[in-house]
């Protein structure tokens, strides 16, 4: 086989031949995998011998989706925002995050401000958003902490390390897993939730859904066709176990998550 | 603020030092005697159980706030069945979805291909400091000798794959890389290394490390990280972890390089929502990995930050060859998740390092000999006692203990055995003719004990670590006459 001239032809051919080997691959259909219910049947909306897909049927398309399929089964988030706020608060300690339902905004800044004043914080990041800029106002530049907002493409990624928290908005909050998700559209990008040992996240309560899929699909559908470059799930302070298997929290991201409810 | 020393060079080892697989002919003999080696070291036995126990405790408590557990394997395990089915709509599809959001992506038939290329990306990037965090596939490819023998500096920065970087080891586990190593040992290399202070605690051991990698981060031009989904529908490429490495890996430097088997795409959202907490309840014992985070691309306009490039490396390197085989396709569906290495009764008894491949354990012992070749590493399919209990773990059911049977059978076919042979042609002679059947028996329970005694060459390795009953003082058939008389 001649060099391919350049890297594109390199990278063409190899595309054809790896796709070559798939659909080559793929000329002899699977057994579907052993099932414990009858599921197979009902997600591919056709009935299936438990064993063998016949050769030469059509393709293997889900016509129930396994997340539709699967919700009954999954971890319950709950029908009702009084039972998704239960199962989210009980999530969220166990996670060892810390979770406050405030009434209001000012409520939630008085809040950071405690916060600022207990821990004598220098220096907080944030980034703009209707619920961040209120709570930077009234609860960190009020309690005399400097704020560093990280809104501009090339701020310094040296200062936004060295700053005591951050606090940034959120998509959404998932009672099922205790996740909150965050986006680098109003996450105020990829570092501020990351690199300061505090995160502190506000989330009005109508944010809260049920379960991961439901999070998905609402920023599916908010960002339609051109979502954000990152998508976040954060389920708790970061950890590790990997000394001896034993938890510890603040491994390389933050060391504690706060997350607060207003509403 | 420390200054920042240069990333540690590793020791040299049989995984890092050179970027081919070490010679697969003795594969066999290292595994029995490293086996052999591993089976008599209680401490290092006990230890592992013990570190696995909080592990079963979580997962237990956390499966049971699934409402069915069994269906949901079930969604799970159809999800990926659909998705590895239709590989050859969905990889396009995602590469499409992915390219149009920026993206870049880069073919690679195996493994060479897959370091050439990350050289020529590293190289264009003028990088002086990688960071990387953990990805079993730049293991499998031996990425860090490649990048080390070039002159650049990788650094990683997974906390157990740091502790084996510095040991010059690679992961004992695929998910929980240095689940070997006591805390003392860790406190030792740290101190050798980064000259921190003497501690017990992992805690502190913990924030050394933290403190250590923070400004490697900053200062890094390129990171590397894994890959766990690719979703077709919206091209996005998903990370799961725990630590929060991956995310800076991906948020401060300039370049972004994902690496990623082809076999990990799924079709949608929907799929993953089922896949993200399985994957995270069966393999770790939460409700979901701290840390799950989908890149559709470098920064977009209008993002305070992020990375000027994000490069994916999509690999072969003969998963296609799998996918040609249908019984044995399900074992693409793997997420990797290491449930099966955690229940696995061979695993604990011989460590992560006997097996002497990238993927340790069930799924390794599954996968490797479609990978490496049957020839050389058919011993793997024997590291089974078959209980099953891999299957049981596994969260998309494969059929793991099954396929290691196939294994078997096939190599029996492709390569069979000349003792073996003689053995059966021996004994169906034997069994066919009942005097000669009774001579056998009678000879057979004389020569026990003589056996048990000398141990002789042939069976001297099984009988060094079992104890055999005594030999019954009549046969089954004598006994059988007297019984019913
Ligand atoms: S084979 Fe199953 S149990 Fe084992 S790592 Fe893969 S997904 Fe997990």
């Amino acid at each position: 086989m001649p060099a391919p001239a350049t890297e594109a032809d390199r990278n063409a051919a190899a595309r054809e031949t790896i796709l070559a080997r798939v659909r080559e691959a793929l000329q002899s259909s699977a057994p579907l995998p052993h099932l414990k219910t009858d599921l197979a049947g009902e997600m591919l909306g056709q009935p299936v011998a438990t064993d063998s897909q016949p050769a030469g049927s059509s393709l293997p398309l889900l016509t129930v989706l396994p997340e539709t399929a699967a919700r009954p089964w999954l971890p319950d988030g709950g029908d009702t925002v009084d039972e998704r706020l239960a199962i989210l608060t009980e999530n969220l300690k166990k996670l060892r995050a810390e979770v406050q339902r405030v009434t209001d905004l000012p409520a939630a800044a008085a809040v950071v401000a405690d916060l600022v004043r207990e821990r004598g914080w220098q220096r907080v990041a944030w980034h703009q958003h209707p619920l961040v800029d209120s709570l930077v106002a009234d609860g960190v530049t009020a309690a005399g902490c400097d704020g560093y907002a990280v809104d501009e493409p090339g701020f310094d990624k040296r200062q936004l390390e060295a700053c005591d928290a951050g606090i940034t908005a959120c998509e959404a909050v998932v009672s099922q897993t205790g996740s909150i998700l965050v986006s680098s559209a109003t996450g105020g990008g990829r570092g501020l939730s990351i690199l300061p040992p505090v995160h502190i996240v506000v989330a009005p309560v109508e944010a809260v859904v049920a379960t991961v899929g439901d999070a998905l699909h609402l920023v599916a559908q908010r960002y339609a066709g051109r979502l954000p470059s990152l998508l976040s799930f954060i389920t708790g302070p970061s950890r590790t176990g990997d000394i001896e298997r034993i938890l510890v929290l603040g491994a390389h991201g933050p060391k504690e998550l706060i997350v607060l409810l207003v509403g | 603020m420390a200054t920042v020393t240069p990333p540690p060079a590793s020791a040299p080892t049989r995984d890092r030092i050179d970027t081919a697989d070490p010679p697969a002919s003795d594969a066999k003999k290292r595994f029995l005697s490293d086996a052999a080696a591993h089976v008599r070291d209680l401490g290092h036995r006990l230890f592992v159980r013990k570190a696995l126990g909080g592990y079963y405790v979580n997962r237990d408590a956390y499966k049971a706030r699934y409402r069915d557990w069994e269906h949901a394997r079930d969604a799970a395990s159809l999800a990926k069945w659909s998705a590895v089915n239709r590989l050859h709509e969905l990889l396009p599809q995602f590469v499409a979805n992915f390219e149009a959001g920026g993206g870049q992506v880069h073919w690679a038939r195996d493994a060479a291909e897959a370091r050439e290329i990350i050289l020529r990306l590293v190289r264009e990037a003028e990088a002086k400091a990688i960071v990387k965090s953990k990805c079993m596939t730049s293991e499998e490819i031996h990425l860090n000798a490649a990048l080390e023998a070039e002159g650049f500096g990788v650094v990683e920065s997974d906390l157990g794959e740091f502790i084996q970087q510095l040991r010059g080891e690679p992961p004992y586990h695929f998910v929980f890389p240095c689940m070997h190593v006591r805390r003392d040992e860790i406190s030792e290399l740290f101190k050798q290394h980064l000259g921190s202070e003497p501690t017990d605690s992992p805690e502190e051991l913990t924030m050394i490390a933290r403190r250590y990698m923070r400004q490697l981060y900053v200062n890094a031009d390129v990171g590397i990280t894994g890959a766990n989904f690719l979703v077709a529908e919206t091209g996005q490429v998903s990370i799961t972890e725990n630590e929060g490495n991956a995310r800076l890996t991906a948020a401060l430097p300039r370049v972004h390089i994902a690496i990623s088997g082809i076999e990990k795409v799924v079709a949608n959202l929907d799929d993953l929502a089922v896949l993200l907490p399985m994957l995270a309840t069966a393999g770790a014992g939460q409700p979901m990995t701290c840390y799950n985070t989908l890149y559709s691309g470098p920064r977009r306009e209008g993002e305070a930050d992020g990375p000027e490039a994000m490069h994916l490396v999509l690999l072969d390197n003969s998963r296609t060859a799998l996918l040609a085989d249908p019984e044995q396709r399900d074992a693409l569906h793997c997420i990797r998740c290491g449930a099966c290495l955690n229940v696995c009764p061979i695993f604990k008894n011989v460590g992560g390092f006997t097996y002497g491949t990238t993927y340790q354990g069930p799924i390794g012992s599954v996968i490797t000999p479609h990978l490496r070749g049957l020839t050389d590493w058919n011993h793997l399919s024997g590291a089974s006692s078959l209980c099953g209990a891999c299957t049981d773990a596994c969260p998309v059911r494969i059929d793991i203990h099954h396929h290691l049977l196939h294994n078997r059978r096939n190599a029996a076919r492709t390569a069979p055995s000349r003792l073996e042979k003689l053995g059966h042609k021996v004994f169906v002679q034997v069994a066919r003719r009942p005097g000669l059947f009774a001579t056998g028996g009678w000879l057979f329970r004389h020569t026990l004990g003589l056996v048990k005694r000398i141990k002789p060459p042939l069976m001297k390795q099984w009988l060094d670590t079992r104890d055999l009953p005594s030999a019954p003082s009549q046969s089954f058939r004598a006994a059988w006459k007297s019984r019913g008389r």
